[in-house]
């Protein structure tokens, strides 16, 4: 049989491409779940070369979850076609099986293939057949994980979500939007100066956050696809963090144009601008309930800097955080059930989860100069910036506290980081 | 490795596919199967980049001259502290001075603060410091519509250890002129 020369030098780029990034963000696991379902990916058949980067990558993905054990398939050839041999794989330990294809089509195209097995109710669970170019390798794997992560553990995966996060280099800050793996980083915009409050809009089309390159922060929104953006708020003194809506209509923002820093509103085009509370002190990082009732912001009125919520059409400020002297940076679930946040605890600051129907608060980190969390749109993981040996880097954290990840940049700060939406 | 499939290979793999060809029990293979029996287009978003602008710059002579106060800038602060404390007295007189007498000219004061913390509750901080040197200046003379108070939080960091004198170098107000911002 000849090998399609074109395929193969496909396949060869796409290695190249997934690691020549200068400021490619490399994942490490540091702690996994303790509950983990033995899952067996068999090599999907096709030129090997492309079908084992298919592979490797749905098995990346479902390994970095922390909620499968990856079965060893060494020596096994089938495909979505052939009959699985139950037995054999539960023998193996699997209690599910994954087996598919990849195909070129008569358009130097690809076509996937796969089917997804329990090995104990012995049927086809799951199927797909996805048409994709070289170029989206990596976006096919992700789809097909993300099939799979739904069927065994009945939430949505996160793996075709994208990341925000800013990269600070000596001298230059870019703003990266990368692959929830920190693969396939795209530049959406660099500075000599400062960006930080990157907030993805409802339908990930769109950023909101603070650039300094006018010498003062100032909030744009910008459209990822096209490059385009303009100015959401740029009013006199400081303009500041930036929380979309859950309609993605209206901006919730920190402004200072009459006097300290407090929380307004404006269209995200930048008109119709109005106060929303007002409090003789600091009012900072609001947040609007998923459900768009609330908004939770950080507030200094009762002393120090603690996580309150008012209606989101105005009204009186409940304080939710009482232990210690320092919480701050709400960040609320996808379901509305959980507060993230950052609290001090004798100089260490780190990420806090807290149950907001008991308000019981579980601490989920170890590390002391956490920032930024940032929940996965699944609610199951939160992302959040941190520093290990002096350098900014993103980590990840599961919502028990038990799945541990690392991301981070070589030789550079990487920090800021905003979780994507689900892919519509 | 596989030849290049032909359209009415594929159909047949597709409804292969969608009768689910497996040796599963009747009643679980009839809800299993494809999801999606046509290949469902996998979409991969592009991102456009964009270089951000930077200010032209130019000022007074008087303003660069080392020898003169006005190229003094920085106000430093005490922890959790937004006072201004009475050594920069002389140097808050002399600013307002150049802005009584120069009335064209703006002033944007720029608020810090240390790296502890949020960076936006610390954007707020150095909001508070900005202000108080306004407030300063406008009780010396200065307009209002001359001065802009903003803070940089912790992203303007002046000396960058982990280092107690670090952090109070960086807990400060910096004064820029027109042209400078």
């Amino acid at each position: 049989m000849k090998k399609p020369f074109s395929r193969l030098i496909g396949g060869l780029l796409l290695a190249s491409v997934a690691t020549a990034s200068p400021a490619q963000l490399s994942i490490e696991i540091t702690g996994a779940g303790a509950q983990r379902l033995p899952v067996a990916i068999v090599d999907f058949a096709g030129e090997r070369v492309v079908a084992q980067a298919l592979t490797s990558v749905i098995r990346a993905d479902l390994e970095r979850s922390g909620r499968f054990n990856l079965v060893n398939t060494a020596g096994v050839a089938m495909d979505e076609n052939t009959a699985p041999n139950y037995l054999d794989w539960r023998s193996r330990g699997a209690d599910a099986l994954a087996a598919g294809s990849l195909s070129a089509t008569p358009d130097g195209r690809y076509e996937t293939r796969f089917r997804l097995y329990d090995t104990h109710r012995q049927s086809a669970i799951a199927g797909q057949a996805l048409a994709h170019t070289s170029n989206q390798l990596r976006a096919t794997a992700h789809r097909i994980a993300d099939t799979i992560y739904e069927k065994l553990t009945g939430e949505r995966g996160i793996f075709s979500t994208r990341i925000a996060y800013v990269v600070k280099s000596p001298g230059r800050y870019e703003l990266q939007i990368a692959d929830a793996d920190g693969n396939g980083a795209q530049s959406a915009l660099a500075s000599r100066e400062p960006i930080i409050s990157p907030a993805w809009s409802p339908d990930g089309g769109r950023l909101a956050y603070v650039s300094f390159e006018q010498k003062k922060p100032i909030i744009y929104v910008h459209d990822l696809a096209t490059g385009r953006r303009h100015v959401a708020a740029n009013f006199k003194g400081s303009n500041s963090a930036p929380a979309w809506s859950p309609d993605g209509r209206r901006l919730a923002v920190v402004l200072t144009k009459d006097g300290a820093s407090q929380l307004y509103l404006v269209n995200a085009d930048g008109s119709g601008v109005a106060r929303l509370a007002s409090s003789p002190g600091i009012d900072t990082e609001p947040q609007f309930s998923p459900d768009g009732e609330f908004i939770y912001f950080t507030s200094d009125r009762g002393g120090s800097p603690q996580i309150y919520r008012m209606p989101a059409a105005g009204g009186a400020a409940q304080r939710i955080t009482f232990d210690g002297s320092y919480n701050v940076t709400p960040r609320i679930s996808p379901d509305g059930k959980t507060l993230a946040f950052v609290t001090r605890d004798g100089g260490r600051f780190r990420v806090a989860a807290m149950d907001l129907a008991t308000r019981q608060v579980q601490i989920l980190t170890d590390t002391a100069k956490d920032e930024s969390p940032s929940f996965s749109p699944n609610g199951r993981m939160i992302l959040f910036a941190t520093e290990v040996g002096a350098r900014g880097v993103l980590a990840a954290v599961s919502v028990d506290g038990r799945v541990k990840q690392r991301l981070s940049v070589q030789a550079a700060d990487v920090r800021e980081p905003a979780w994507g939406p689900f892919s519509k | 490795m596989r030849k290049p499939v032909l359209p009415v290979a594929l159909i047949a793999a597709l409804s292969l596919l969608a009768g689910c060809a497996t040796q599963a029990p009747a009643p679980e293979q009839a809800g299993a199967g494809v999801e999606e029996r046509r290949p469902a287009a996998v979409a991969t978003p592009s991102v456009a980049p964009v270089v951000a602008g930077q200010p032209v710059g130019s000022a007074f002579p008087e303003l660069r001259d080392p020898q003169s106060p006005l190229s003094r800038r920085s106000v430093h602060f005490d922890l959790d502290s937004y006072v201004i404390k009475d050594e920069y007295q002389e140097l808050l007189n002399q600013h307002a001075r150049f802005l009584v007498r120069n009335t064209q000219m703006k002033m944007l004061i720029q608020g810090n603060a240390d790296e502890r913390g949020s960076r936006e509750y610390n954007l707020a901080l150095g909001q508070k410091r900005a202000e108080a040197v306004k407030r300063a200046l406008m009780l010396l003379g200065a307009r209002e519509a001359q001065l802009e108070s903003v803070s940089l939080g912790e992203e303007k960091p002046a000396c960058l250890e982990s280092t107690e004198s670090c952090w109070a170098q960086n807990r400060r107000g910096d004064m820029l002129y027109s042209g400078e911002f």
